[in-house]
Formats: C-alpha cells, sequence, structure tokens
C-alpha cells in the first residue's frame, strides 16, 4: 500500500485528533452520571495507536511533508514516542482521579478532560516535527490552551481558578514573544523556515536582527519550559492545577518546547552557537539556582516539585552549550530521563493525595512508607532519580549532560550545575525523610484515607519506574537514538553544515 | 568449577538478590534475621574465595578475578572488576563484618525490620563494588549509592529525635563534595577519553593526561577532598559525631574509614601520584593534629557513643598519617590499619551496642560497677579495648608500630611524630577511662535499678570472631602484610619528575585511544628511578 507524505507524516497526529473528536462527540451521548471511563479507555486506546504509528515511521527515513513544513526524522520519532509515552501514563494515572470528583456530588466534564490531553498532545507533537516557525507556533498554540484549561480543572476551587489564570495571562504573554521574535527572523533572514534561516545566515554569519529575533524565542520557549526568569508561574500553576495535570505539564509541553528550541538554536542559528551558547549559560545557572534555592523553603509538595522542575529545566539547558552532536544527544537524553521521573513523582502524587489533596505538605507525608510500602518505594526511587544517585536514569542524564559540558569547555557550569545538585539533594532527601520517618501524632496524614491503587495506575507507575531503572542501567539503546535524532537535526537538507564552532580547551 | 571470573560480580551483587528476596518475604516472626544472616554469611563465604586464590607475589598493579566488559559503547564506560591485595582484603573485612552485623541488631531493631534489613543489604552491594569496581564510573556510581541507605538507616532507626537532621547532615555533607568529584572525573574523561583506571594510570605516569597542571591540581583536589570528607579526615569530620551517635550498632561498624581510605589510595595516588606527593606533607601534619584533637575531646565526652566516635575520628588520623608519609612502612602499616579498625572498632561498637540494649543509655555518668554483674562483658570489652590501644601481640600494634615507624622515615619534623605518639597514650586513657568509669566503681543511677543478664549466645558468637582475629592479625600479620606488601612497595614510588615528561599541551590521540597497557607499565617501570624508596 502505498501512503502519501503528507498522510504518512502526521498519522500519530491524525489518529489523536480522531479520538479527541469522537470522545467529544461520545461525551454528551453518554447519560449524565455514567462513567466516563470507556472515554479514557479510548484515548488510552489511541495514545498507544499514535505511538504505534511514529514507531512505524522509523522506516522510511527522513520524509518532508506539506511543503517542507513538517519533517519526520528520528529527532521527531523519538519526542513523538516520548510524549506519547508521558500521555499513556498519565491517562492511565486519571483514569480513577474522578471518581473523587464524583464523591464530591458533581458530573460530567471528565469526557472534556480526556479529549483535551488528546489534543494537547497533538500540538505538541506537532512541535516537534515543525521545521517552520509558523507551523511550530501553531502546534504551540495548540497544546498551551488545551493545558491552559486543564490547569483549571478542580473546578469550583479557588486555587484552580488562580492558577489558570495566571498560566493563561503568562503563557499569552510568552507566546506573543514568540511570535515577535518570529516576525524579527522572517525580516532578518526573509523566511520562517528553519533551513532557510540557517542558509541565510550562513556558517558564521551574524546579524544584530537574527541574534534579537533568537532572544524573542529563547523568551518565549523558556517560559513553556519555566526556565528561570520566565518561572514565576510555575509553582502557583502546579500547586493549584490537579496532580495528574502537573505530571502531564511538567514533562509533555517541556519536552516538546525542549524540541523545538534545540532544533531552532542549533539547526537554524547554529552558525551563532557561539554568542548565543553564553545567553543559555546564564539562564542555565540562574534555573539551577533559583530553582533549588527556591525549592529549599517550600513545605508544599508540588510547589518543591515545582521548584525541582525549575531546577531540572536549568541542568537541560547546560547541555546546550555543548558541542552540537553531543549537545543534542545528552539533551534528548535528559529530558526522556526527567520524563520517566516527573511522570512517576506526580503519578505517586495522585496516588497519595487524592482528588481532595488531603496530603499536601511534607509533613503530611510523614510515615506514608510504612502505610503504603510500595508506593512509598516507588516514591523514594523517583525522589533518588531526581537527586541522581547512580544507577537511576536521573544520574546517567546528569551524568552525560554535564559531560557534554565540560566536553564543550564549559568545566564552570557543571561545576555551578553538581554544586546545585548538591543543594538540591537536600529538599528531596526531607521529603524521602519524612516519608520514612515515623508517624506522629500531630501529623497531619491521620486523617488521609489512601484509596487502593487502581490496576491500570499501577501499570503505569510500573512502567514510569521501569524506564526510570532501565535509563540508569542500560541506555545504550537510547543513547543510540538519540545520536541517530541529534543527526537528523544537524543535516537539514538543504543547510549549511552546523560548523563547530568552539574550540576544544 | 573456575568461579575466578565472575566470582566478584557474584559477591557484589549476591546481596543485591537477597534484598530483593527479603523485600518479598512476609515480615513475620525471626523470618528477616534469619534471611538476612544466612545471605550475608554466604556473601562471607564468597568472599573467602578470594583470599585462597589469590596469588601472592603477581606484580604490583595487576588485578585479579578481573571482569572486563563494555556496558555503555558511548560514553565508554566499561563493566570492569577487580582487585589487588588492597581490594580483597577489604571485600573479605565487609563480608566478615555483615554477618555480625546481622546479629547485632538482632533484637535492637524489632519494629520495621524488613525496610532495615534490605537497606543493610543494599549498603553492602554499595561497599562491595566500591572495592571491586575499577571503572571510574562504576566506582562513582557505587561511591554515590553507598549514601543512601546509610542516610535512610540513620535516619529511620536513629536513637534520638534528632535523626533525621543527622542523617541527611550525613548525605550533604557527603554529596556536595562528590559532586566536585563528579566534575573531576569528567573532566578526566574528555582529556583521556576512557573511565578505565588502569588506562588513566598508564596515562598519569606517563605524564599524558594533561599540561594543565593547575587544572590537574584542581582535579586531584576534587578526588583527594570527596575521599576525605568520607573518610573522614580532620578537619572534614563534621558528619561523624552526629552519624554515629544516632545510627544502629550494625550502620556504625561500616560507617566510617574503609571505603574512603580505599579510595585515596586506590584512585588519589593512583591517578595523581605527583600532587599526592605534594600535598602528603599537609595531609601528614593534618592526621598528626587529628590524632590529638581526637584523643582530646574524647577524654571531655561522657557519652560513650561519642567517645567512641571521636576515638574513630583519632584512629583515622593514624591512618591518615601513615599513608601519607609514602614510606613501605608507612603505607603497609596504614593499609593494615585500615583492616585493623574495621575490626577492633567494630568490635567496640558491637559491645556498646550490647550495653546500650541493656541499659538504653550511652551516659557513662548513669553507669559504673558493671564487672560484678556482667563478667563476660567486661572481659571482652577489656580485651577490645587493649585491641584498640595497641596493646602488643593485638593487632593494632602492628599497624601502629608500621606507622610510626615509616613517619620516623619519611624525612618529616620528628616533631610529628612525636605528636602521633602521644596520642597512643591519649588512646590508653581514654579507654582505660571508660573502662574504669563502666564498669569498676561504686553502681551508678541505672546499673543499680536493673540487673540484666550476661552476654547470651548470640552475642558470644558476633563476639569471639573478633577476638579471634585480634591474635591473628596480631601474631600472624605476615599472613596479611605479604599479600598487601606490593601495594605498599608500589605506592611508595615515588612518580617519575615530570621534566622527562612529554611536554605538550595536547595529548597525542594515538596515545589517548591505542595505549597498550601492558608495554606501557613496563616502559614506566624502566624509566621510574628504581632507587630512593625513602
Amino acid at each position: 500500500m502505498q501512503i502519501d507524505n503528507n498522510t504518512l507524516a502526521l498519522l500519530p497526529e491524525g489518529i489523536m485528533t480522531a479520538a479527541g473528536v469522537l470522545v467529544m462527540l461520545s461525551e454528551p451521548m453518554l447519560p449524565v452520571h455514567a462513567s466516563r471511563k470507556p472515554l479514557g479507555w479510548l484515548a488510552i486506546a489511541a495514545t498507544v495507536l499514535a505511538g504505534a504509528a511514529s514507531w512505524y515511521q522509523r522506516g522510511f527515513g527522513t520524509v518532508l511533508a506539506f511543503s517542507g513544513t513538517i519533517q519526520v526524522d528520528a529527532y521527531s520519532i523519538f519526542f513523538h514516542i516520548l510524549i506519547a509515552g508521558i500521555v499513556l501514563v498519565t491517562l492511565l494515572g486519571s483514569l480513577d482521579y474522578f471518581d473523587g470528583w464524583a464523591q464530591e456530588g458533581n458530573s460530567g466534564h471528565a469526557g472534556e478532560y480526556f479529549a483535551l490531553v488528546l489534543f494537547g498532545s497533538v500540538g505538541m507533537m506537532l512541535m516537534t516535527n515543525s521545521v517552520e516557525l509558523l507551523m511550530v507556533f501553531v502546534g504551540l498554540e495548540i497544546s498551551s490552551i488545551s493545558t491552559y484549561i486543564l490547569a483549571g480543572f478542580r473546578k469550583g476551587k479557588a486555587a484552580g481558578a488562580e492558577s489558570a489564570i495566571k498560566y493563561f495571562l503568562l503563557g499569552s504573554f510568552a507566546t506573543a514573544f514568540f511570535l515577535y521574535g518570529i516576525a524579527l527572523a522572517f525580516g532578518a533572514t526573509g523566511s520562517t523556515s528553519i533551513a532557510e534561516i540557517s542558509k541565510a545566515l550562513g556558517a558564521s554569519g551574524y546579524s544584530s536582527l537574527a541574534f534579537l529575533a533568537l532572544g524573542m524565542i529563547v523568551i518565549g520557549l523558556g517560559f513553556k519550559v519555566s526556565a528561570a526568569p520566565f518561572h514565576v508561574w510555575t509553582p502557583d500553576v502546579y500547586q493549584g492545577s490537579p496532580s495528574p495535570v502537573v505530571g502531564l505539564m511538567s514533562t509533555a509541553p517541556k519536552a516538546a518546547a525542549f524540541a523545538v528550541l534545540l532544533r531552532i538554536t542549533f539547526a537554524g542559528f547554529g552558525g551563532m552557537h557561539a554568542r548565543w551558547s553564553v545567553l543559555v549559560w546564564v539562564l542555565a545557572a540562574l534555573s539551577m539556582t533559583i530553582g533549588n534555592l527556591g525549592a529549599l523553603k517550600q513545605k508544599n509538595v508540588k510547589r518543591m516539585l515545582a521548584y525541582s522542575s525549575i531546577a531540572h529545566a536549568g541542568y537541560l539547558l547546560a547541555a546546550f552549550t555543548a558541542f552540537p552532536q553531543a549537545g543534542i544527544s545528552a539533551a534528548c537524553f535528559y529530558t526522556a530521563a526527567y520524563a520517566a521521573m516527573n511522570v512517576g513523582a506526580f503519578a505517586v502524587v495522585t496516588q497519595i493525595s487524592g482528588y481532595a489533596e488531603h496530603t499536601r505538605t511534607i509533613e503530611d507525608y510523614t510515615g506514608v512508607a510504612l502505610r503504603r510500602p510500595v508506593l512509598g518505594a516507588l516514591f523514594a526511587f523517583f525522589l533518588a532519580s531526581m537527586i541522581g544517585i547512580p544507577f537511576t536514569g536521573g544520574f546517567f542524564a546528569k551524568f552525560y549532560v554535564f559531560s557534554a559540558a565540560v566536553d564543550g569547555g564549559h568545566t564552570g557550569l557543571a561545576v555551578v550545575g553538581l554544586l546545585n545538585s548538591g543543594v538540591a539533594c537536600f529538599y528531596y532527601l526531607r521529603l524521602l525523610v519524612a516519608m520514612y520517618g515515623k508517624h506522629v501524632e500531630t501529623g497531619g496524614n491521620e486523617r488521609a484515607k489512601f484509596a487502593k491503587v487502581s490496576f491500570p495506575a499501577a501499570v503505569g507507575l510500573g512502567a514510569s519506574a521501569l524506564a526510570t531503572l532501565a535509563l540508569g542501567i542500560l541506555p545504550g539503546q537510547v543513547l543510540d537514538r538519540t545520536n541517530a535524532g541529534a543527526k537528523a537535526v544537524l543535516t537539514v537538507p538543504g543547510a549549511a553544515a552546523v560548523p563547530v564552532v568552539a574550540e576544544k580547551q | 568449577m573456575n568461579f575466578d571470573h565472575s566470582i566478584l560480580s557474584l559477591i557484589v551483587f549476591f546481596p543485591l538478590a537477597g534484598a530483593v528476596v527479603l523485600a518479598l518475604l512476609p515480615d513475620k516472626g525471626k523470618t528477616m534475621q534469619w534471611g538476612a544472616l544466612g545471605v550475608t554469611l554466604i556473601t562471607f563465604l564468597l568472599t573467602l574465595h578470594l583470599p585462597t586464590h589469590y596469588i601472592t607475589g603477581s606484580p604490583a598493579g595487576s588485578f585479579q578475578f578481573t571482569q572486563d566488559y563494555a556496558w555503555i559503547s558511548a560514553p565508554a564506560i566499561r563493566y570492569h572488576l577487580g582487585v589487588d591485595a588492597l581490594g580483597m582484603w577489604l571485600i573479605v573485612l565487609t563480608g566478615f563484618l555483615a554477618p555480625l552485623g546481622v546479629l547485632a541488631s538482632w533484637n535492637a531493631i524489632s519494629e520495621r525490620k524488613k525496610t532495615f534489613y534490605v537497606l543493610f543489604l543494599l549498603q553492602q552491594v554499595a561497599m562491595l563494588g566500591i572495592f571491586a569496581a575499577l571503572d571510574l564510573f562504576l566506582f562513582y556510581a557505587f561511591f554515590e549509592l553507598s549514601l543512601v541507605p546509610m542516610t535512610l538507616l540513620i535516619a529511620t532507626f536513629g536513637r534520638t529525635s534528632e535523626r533525621r537532621k543527622a542523617g541527611i547532615k550525613y548525605f550533604v555533607y557527603n554529596f556536595l563534595p562528590s559532586a566536585l568529584l563528579l566534575v573531576g572525573i569528567l573532566w578526566l574523561y574528555t582529556k583521556t577519553g576512557t573511565f578505565d583506571l588502569l588506562r588513566i594510570e598508564a596515562l598519569a605516569r606517563a605524564h599524558a593526561i594533561s599540561g594543565n597542571s593547575a587544572a590537574l591540581w584542581l582535579c586531584s583536589l576534587a578526588f583527594l577532598v570527596a575521599f576525605a570528607v568520607k573518610v573522614p579526615i580532620f578537619p572534614l569530620h563534621g558528619w561523624l559525631k552526629d552519624s554515629i551517635s544516632e545510627a544502629p550498632t550494625a550502620a556504625v561498624m561500616v560507617l566510617a574509614g574503609k571505603t574512603g581510605f580505599y579510595a585515596i589510595l586506590r584512585f588519589s595516588f593512583g591517578i595523581f601520584p605527583e600532587q599526592s606527593h605534594r600535598i602528603a606533607p599537609l595531609m601528614v601534619a593534618l592526621g598528626a593534629i587529628g590524632i590529638v584533637y581526637g584523643a582530646l575531646i574524647a577524654i571531655t565526652r561522657k557519652d560513650m557513643k561519642e567517645l567512641a566516635a571521636y576515638s574513630t575520628l583519632s584512629h583515622l588520623a593514624f591512618i591518615t598519617l601513615g599513608i601519607f608519609t609514602f614510606t613501605i612502612s608507612g603505607i603497609d602499616g596504614g593499609i593494615y590499619q585500615i583492616l585493623n579498625h574495621g575490626i577492633s572498632g567494630g568490635a567496640l561498637f558491637l559491645l556498646l551496642g550490647f550495653l546500650y540494649e541493656r541499659y538504653k543509655t550511652y551516659d557513662m555518668r548513669d553507669l559504673g560497677g558493671l564487672a560484678a554483674q556482667l563478667p563476660w562483658m567486661v572481659t571482652l570489652y577489656v580485651i577490645t579495648t587493649l585491641s584498640l590501644v595497641g596493646l602488643p601481640m593485638l593487632n593494632s600494634f602492628v599497624g601502629e608500630f608500621l606507622i610510626l615507624s615509616g613517619s620516623m622515615q619519611s624525612g618529616y619534623h620528628v616533631a610529628w611524630t612525636v605528636l602521633a605518639t602521644t596520642g597512643v597514650i591519649l588512646s590508653a586513657g581514654y579507654m582505660l577511662l571508660m573502662i574504669q568509669r563502666v564498669f569498676y566503681g561504686t553502681l551508678g543511677v541505672t546499673s543499680s535499678e536493673i540487673s540484666p543478664r550476661d552476654l547470651y549466645v548470640r552475642e558470644h558468637v558476633a563476639l569471639w570472631p573478633f577476638v579471634a582475629l585480634f591474635l591473628v592479625m596480631g601474631l600472624a600479620s605476615p599472613l596479611f602484610l605479604k599479600t598487601l606488601d606490593a601495594n605498599g612497595v608500589a605506592l611508595a614510588t615515588k612518580p617519575a619528575p615530570s621534566a622527562t615528561a612529554v611536554d605538550s599541551s595536547f595529548v597525542d590521540p594515538n596515545l589517548k585511544q591505542d595505549i597498550d597497557l601492558k608495554t606501557g607499565k613496563a616502559k614506566v617501570r624502566v624509566n621510574a628511578p628504581e632507587g630512593r624508596l625513602y
């Protein structure tokens, strides 16, 4: 059977969109008080199918479609499968989440949730295979609008509304920066295609307008990945949003935004690497430091994880300062490891705190590991991975990123980053040690009734734990993929070869 | 059947398998205790395979029981295990202490036994891994991993309500410098293209790691500081007192000393011979000061656990002094003393634990006159004390004698040796003072209220192997030193001066990639001035 390029290139997105529409259409058909779980299963099936479709795309090499605006290559496939994996774990973990909602006397809306998750991931997937800035913008908007709504999904709670509005206002401001950056890039180079921009700038070309354009784009995407100083929304939004949504929006949109940022910076503006790597150096150092110092003071676990995600964005940005091939590969690996552990951690938080969020602060988590040994052990494992304990994905990712940075001559950044991870271990440990601590009478989780973990949620949790472990012990396969992805980014068809810009010291 | 190529993997990962099995078993009755005892005993038996099959007299720097596979291709990380005499004896020591640690915790840990024994076995895995790994990445992984179970053991099973603080303090203190160690390792990798210790050592001997001496210095400091905190070497001992006074007995027995010193001997000295020689005067001074500082503070302590903590600091400082003299007898004695400290210190902490189980206090003011109640206990306390203070014929005497004679030969001012020797006297002082206060004199408040049983059979079983080892290691030291001497001789050899080195800011890529280990070594050995071994 012959599939034309356009259908093939957007096959995963097509499947997700169709399923999303189907969910939207079936939602009003179901009786008001009927369970929305079948819709959830539909969404899960679509996600699996979309992942399989991306896997299928592997056999076709680099495919250009839609007049060269979409490019399917090893890089986009890597991120497609990653995003599909994140969405799958989120959906599995939140199938029962809305039971808690139903207990509070609400009905409906759960169907919308599944549809919005699907639409959002279409946007994210689209971002990773667009090689045309306006197309990236379309993907960014689709994903953003879905996540704005999802952030406010605990309706009737003030914190939910606050988080949605904050996210929306700051988010649209940031996308405006991004759009302005595209406009300036067009002004400087006469095109919005990444390949054309690279060609117009030449191997070592520099124009202040193009640099300004890149700066704007970095601001826009820096907001999405919550890099300091564009991070201020993160703690409030994470605190107010439902836990499964936080698990999703702290990983998948970030993965997509990093994918785009890597493509734009290395493939589009590769000739100016020496200049913008200074900029990213500062962003990375700031994000790590602000994220970790901020997390030190937090008592609320979700806020703490929010600051930790800022810090992780900083570690990831360190990869941008390395040589292109190693840098892109390291960044991709870090994204995958970060996604595995973070989505896992929030899946545990979802299970422990439930819809009502009765378990919020570190004090509330005291003795959790005693009452729920398996959940506690999983959470401890994810936290250990975030600290960067060996034999976990988090450790190898950090190791890989900083080895790329040191190789690129940025030993200073590696020192800053690893000292930061020393600071970070303090707040992760406080939570971890509290979980294993003895239960004290004043502990707040006396009243907490832990629901049983459902089978799908257990599958999701197990999958993310397994992924975190596998990335730490046998990263070989994934490293091959990230290297192939990096190669795909750096050989933009028709673009000038990206030169080695920094001298090895 | 020939195990020799898989025995190390078996030793390192058997406790892990045991931990997994224990985690799956129900926590009922004494299942956990018997399970952990079985696992640790089998591990110990496996470790005994090493000394019985070790080929003595093989040249220095050669490793036995090696296992070497590519683990990750890029970055080039290998699964490379192997031991020489130093690593071998430390593995045996670790294996020896583990079942005794289980016996010590038999009744002391009465709740959450599963958590305790699983963490205890994971701690074993990490320590055995440290001593067996010959790949820098693999070593670092085990080195960091060892922090986690220990932190949780302290924070969960600590004695007082300060336990969480003590656990986090231990972790942060050790984690921060090892973050810098990781930068050092990464820098070495970018310069040499390998994590393999033997290759890096060969390059170091040829002065081919980097021409940038300042960077080399910083890198060597990153290594040394990370390991010195782990030991801990005075003045980096901030975590020691809190961790020792909080941690349960089985954890304290393996807490300080051996991993850090092993890492210094293997990695700091191996990769940075020149820098280590140059920083040696400072370390000798810190060692001598540490001996006296630890001893003086120990005298003032009323809490026996704290006293033991500072006595540990003082005894570890002896080892620091010994190995940094870079004389054969100093290094031999230092290594021997690492083993001795593991044994004698372990026995002391075990006894302290048994005493605590009976009286629920470590405060010497509450105790007194126990000798009449606990005749066996006091006998073993006195034997252990005599071993710790270095009575001739017992183990520590050999080590301390070698260290002090090494320090005399080393050419440093004689005052340092004199200072260190006062430590021997002070150590006898505070240890005997403790015996006197606790076991003789009038009955204390607590000891007059409680009159417990003397040692149980389980406790006898845990303690007498120590006594046997005190005697064996005291009387038959050549048994161990014969194999260890290869390390001492190799490490005491002064590195070839860098003037003859390849003077270049870059490394010849051929040398980097295809360095032939055997010839590289042979060449260096020919070049190195064989002469002055101090």
